[in-house]
This record gives structure tokens, sequence and C-alpha cells, in this order.
């Protein structure tokens, strides 16, 4: 498009602007993490190892990254087998109430998640089933459907029906057509959807105090280490290890689907 | 189902996986419930039964003396939140910062999703992209953290204020804004990108074709063809600051709608369930309203 150059400029300085805003906070818990006096006064005293190192013993900390990815492991294999079959029905068939499958999987996302955990504790109340890991579980896998089921919908639609015919008519049973035509052009969709539910969940803390029980997932330790100035060192380091470690799936997704767009949905 | 298979009678030697899958083609209907035996399960059962026992608790109340539920049909939390003072506050607070850091987000991040859409080379389109993206991988508290660092008491903004005899602003309303902005930010940036990539270059060739200027040609066709998405990203920033309750905490002593139902779990369900259905009554609306403006297309 033609612009002036004092559009342009403009344009550009708002754009570092924008960066610098998203980056510099990142930058700082990175540059605590390594922060001598484990205050938050600026500027740091000086370079030590020893709030990393306290993390890496810390048992609490250990734990809850565990159960974290306990926790996201199995949100994500239910929300990738719920995902896939939801989207194959609404896909590949037209019945009645098929919008509305898709409205309520929609909705279990763009409801605010203080809502969607009250629902769910109001039923667990209800029927006195103790809060705790498979809880969290329930609470994690359904609003993560979504973003697998997305994710195979929008790949679904561009692959024509016609491959699958074209199968059958080749001789192929419906399991062999799954098997060597369908889940094969599926199979990036429904994986950079698996990713998105795996850090969706790893991350979730609003359903998840809910949903918790006694249990700590990652979040939730990071959470009530805020109130405690002996560990707020250590969040330090656990941001920055969260901060590291979500370029692995940045680059999944851009090696994966080319896109880059989607994170939660 | 293998007894079945059976008697439809495939013929000898075949494998009973190939006898199903010949018996489920002939049932086209039954391949359809397989496939959604579990889904509709899951949200039916699970998800939608949840939000009616949301709605059932809402109606009930609890006892003062005994903190049990009553189940008995009572309108008396609607009443208590119509009536009481501190639950609209809340409730005009929460929506206050919801529209307030959704109208933010879209100063902030119409710009630089225009930059990369219309102005950028192809090569920094995909470098901006992923940069936008990452944080939003980045952990949310993590993220709502680092501003705790930044407005501290002789944090960084107060020592890069202290030259000028100035002080930050500390913790509080300011601070909350900042931190949802800054949160939410990337979920307005990348549906507004897209929906700019999506005009034809060739559009804008000929708008200007036709004599409008730069600002002409942004003023009626860039940005009526974009609104949908800019609403599109609305839905994000709006909904995850009215449901939000940590940030509040963190930063400020202010309470949100989402505060006040977490509170209440404990002491008094029907209420926090009550409280609960507001939010889920104001984002209903927001998605109706904006399904009619075109921004479901636009997701």
């Amino acid at each position: 498009m033609t612009l002036g150059r004092g559009t342009r400029l403009t344009l550009r300085i708002a754009t570092a602007v924008v960066l610098v805003f998203i980056y510099v906070p990142l930058t700082l818990v990175v540059i605590y993490a390594f922060n001598e006096s484990g205050t938050s006064a600026w500027p740091p005293s000086g370079f030590t190892l020893d709030w990393v190192k306290a993390a890496l013993d810390n048992t609490g900390l250990q734990q809850a990254f565990l159960t974290s990815v306990v926790v996201a492991l199995c949100a994500t294999v239910v929300a990738m087998i719920l995902g896939a079959l939801a989207s194959l029905a609404v896909a590949r068939y037209s019945f009645f109430g098929r919008e509305t499958v898709s409205f309520v999987l929609v909705l279990a996302i763009a409801l605010p998640g203080v809502v969607t955990g009250m629902a769910l504790s109001t039923a667990l109340a209800w029927f006195h089933i103790p809060l705790g890991f498979f809880t969290i579980v329930v609470g994690h896998a359904t609003f993560c459907i979504v973003l697998v089921y997305n994710n195979a919908i929008a790949r679904l639609r561009r692959i024509s029906s016609s491959f699958e015919e074209a199968s059958a008519d080749l001789g192929a049973d419906a399991f062999q057509t799954f098997r060597f035509v369908t889940f094969p052009a599926l199979r990036s969709a429904f994986v950079a959807g698996g990713l998105l539910a795996f850090a969706l969940s790893f991350d979730e803390v609003i359903v998840t105090i809910f949903m918790a029980g006694g249990v700590k997932t990652l979040p939730i330790w990071i959470f009530q280490s805020f109130r405690l100035a002996n560990q707020v060192p250590l969040v330090n380091v656990a941001g920055l290890v969260a901060i590291l470690l979500s370029v692995i799936p940045v680059y999944l997704a851009t090696r994966l689907s080319g896109g880059v767009v989607g994170a939660r949905g | 189902m293998t007894t079945a298979a059976t008697t439809v009678g495939a013929g000898p030697g075949r494998s009973p996986a190939r006898r199903a899958a010949a018996w489920l083609h002939r049932h086209r209907w039954l391949r359809l419930g397989l496939l959604l035996l579990l889904p509709l399960l899951w949200l039916g059962v699970v998800y939608l039964g949840s939000l009616f026992f949301l709605f059932i608790n809402a109606f009930w109340s609890t006892d003062p003396f005994t903190s049990q539920v009553v189940r008995e049909f009572t309108l008396d939390n609607f009443e208590t939140l119509l009536s009481g003072a501190v639950y609209r506050t809340v409730t005009i607070r929460t929506i206050a910062f919801a529209v307030a850091v959704t109208a933010t987000c879209i100063v902030l991040a119409y710009p630089i999703a225009f930059y990369m859409a219309k102005v950028a080379s192809v090569r920094m389109r995909g470098v901006l992209a992923v940069a936008v993206l990452m944080p939003l991988w980045a952990s949310y508290l993590i993220k709502a953290y680092s501003w705790r660092l930044i407005l501290s008491d002789g944090g960084v903004l107060d020592w890069l204020l202290a030259p000028f005899g100035l002080k930050g602003p500390g913790f509080g309303d300011i601070a909350m804004w900042l931190v949802f902005t800054y949160l939410w930010l990337p979920y307005m940036i990348l549906p507004i990108y897209a929906g700019l990539e999506r005009i034809p270059d060739s559009l804008l060739e000929a708008s200007a074709d036709l004599g409008g200027h730069a600002w002409t040609t942004f003023r009626r066709v860039i940005l009526p063809m974009s609104t949908p998405a800019v609403i599109a990203g609305s839905i994000f920033t709006f909904a995850l600051t009215l449901g939000d309750y940590i940030v509040p905490g963190l930063v400020s002593t202010s309470q949100f709608i989402g505060n006040v139902i977490v509170i209440n779990v404990a002491q008094d369900l029907p209420l926090a369930a009550a409280y609960s259905l507001v939010p889920l009554a104001i984002i209903l609306i927001y998605l109706v309203v904006a399904r009619r403006l075109g921004a479901f297309n636009a997701l």
C-alpha cells in the first residue's frame, strides 16, 4: 500500500513501542532470576546462581512441575480424542443439532474461567465428588477440547471428502480409510491442536483453583508463592524456565502449520 | 457389536475389523452415533450439566446458622446482588475495566497489526508474527507477576522516573489496567493482523486508482473491512478481563466479580452461583452482538 513517509515512520515507531512493551517485562523476569538481593528493588545488587540452585532443589516446585505435566498430558489426551471425534462428526455428517455441538464447544472456552470453574464446582459439590487430580483433568479437558476441534475441523473442511470416497471405492474399509487417508491429512492439525491444549492446561490457573482441592499444579504453586517472601526469588526462576520453555511450542507450531495464528482458540 | 457383525454375514475369512467396518458402513447413523457418543457425553453431561447445577444453585440459599445449602427456590441471592452497594460497585468496576482494557488493546494493536499486514516485508511479517505470538505461551502468572517487579516500591519504574522527580503509579487501578492490557494485547493483535491480511491489495489499489487518498482508503475500505476482526479480538480481551480474579489481587486491593465469587464459594455457594450468572449473561449478550457484527467469521 502506498503510504507517506511520515505514516510509515509512525507505524514503525508504534510497532517498536509495542514490541518493547511486550518484551521488557519478560526480560526483567529473566534478569531477576539471577539477582543477588532476591527483592524487587532495582537495580539488581549482583549476579548469583543461588536462586536457580534453590529452585532446582525445591521439592515443592519439582512436585508441582511434575503434577502440571501429568495433568496437561491427561487433559490433552482426552481433548484430542473428544475433539477429533467431534470434528469428524461435524465435518462429515449433517445432523440435527450440528450447529449446537460447535456452539457448546466454543462456549466452553468463551465463557470466563470463573463461570466454568463455578459451574463445575457446584456440580462436584452436589455429587460430593472430592477435589483433586482427577477433577483438575476434567476441568482442563472441558475447555481444551475446542482447541483440538477447531484445528481439526479447519483441516477437514479443506480436505475434500472425495479422497475418502475414492479410498472406499478402491476397496478400503472405514478403518483403513481413516488410517491411510483421513488421519495422515489430519495429523499436523491434530498435533497442533494437542500442543495448544497442552500449553493451555499447563498454564491454567483460574479454573484450576476451583478444581484443585489440595493438589498443587505449577501455576498454583507460583500463585501461592507470591505471598511467601522467601519463595518470591524462586518464582523468578520458575518464570525464567517458563519463558525458555515457551520457545518450544512456538517453534513446533510454526514448523507444523506454517501459520502462527491461533493460540487459545 | 461383534455378534451383530457376524449375523450380517460378511464373507468367511474376513477379519473381524473388516466385518465391523462393513457393518458400520451400512449403518450411517450408528457411525455418527459412535463418533458423537463420547463428545456428547462430556459436553452434554459434564459441561452443560454443570452449568445447569450452577443455574439451580443460584436459586437456592444458605442457612446463616448452619451454613448448609437450603434447597428451596428463592430469589434472595439476586435481591442481595441488586440491592447490595458492594456488589453493584464490583460489577460496574469489572465491566469498566473490561471496556477500558479492550479499548486500549485496540489502540495499541491496530498500528502494529497494520504494519505487519500491509507495510512489512514478507520476512519481517513472519518474524513479527512469532514475536507477538511467543508471549502467549509464556506463563500467564509470570507475565502478571513481572509487573509487580516493575511497579513495586523501589522497582524499575520508580528508578526510571526518579531522575525526573517522579514516582511510578504503584499498585492500584492503573497497575491493573496496565497488566490486563499487557496480558491480552496479543489476543487483539493476532485477529486484527489476520483480518487485515485477508483484505486483497487489489482493493486498496482500486481505491487509489479511483482517486482515494491513503487516508480515504483507510477510512472507507480498510477500517470497515477490518471491523469484524477487531470485534473478534475484543471478545478475548473483554471476556478474559471480565472473568479474571488473579490480577486484581496481585497488583491492587480492588475486587472483581471473580474475587467475590471465589470468596463466597466456601461460605455461600448459592450466592456465588448467582453472581457468576452475571458475567455469564454479559458474555452471552456480547457474543450475540459480536456474531451479528460478523466477528465469528473473522475468528
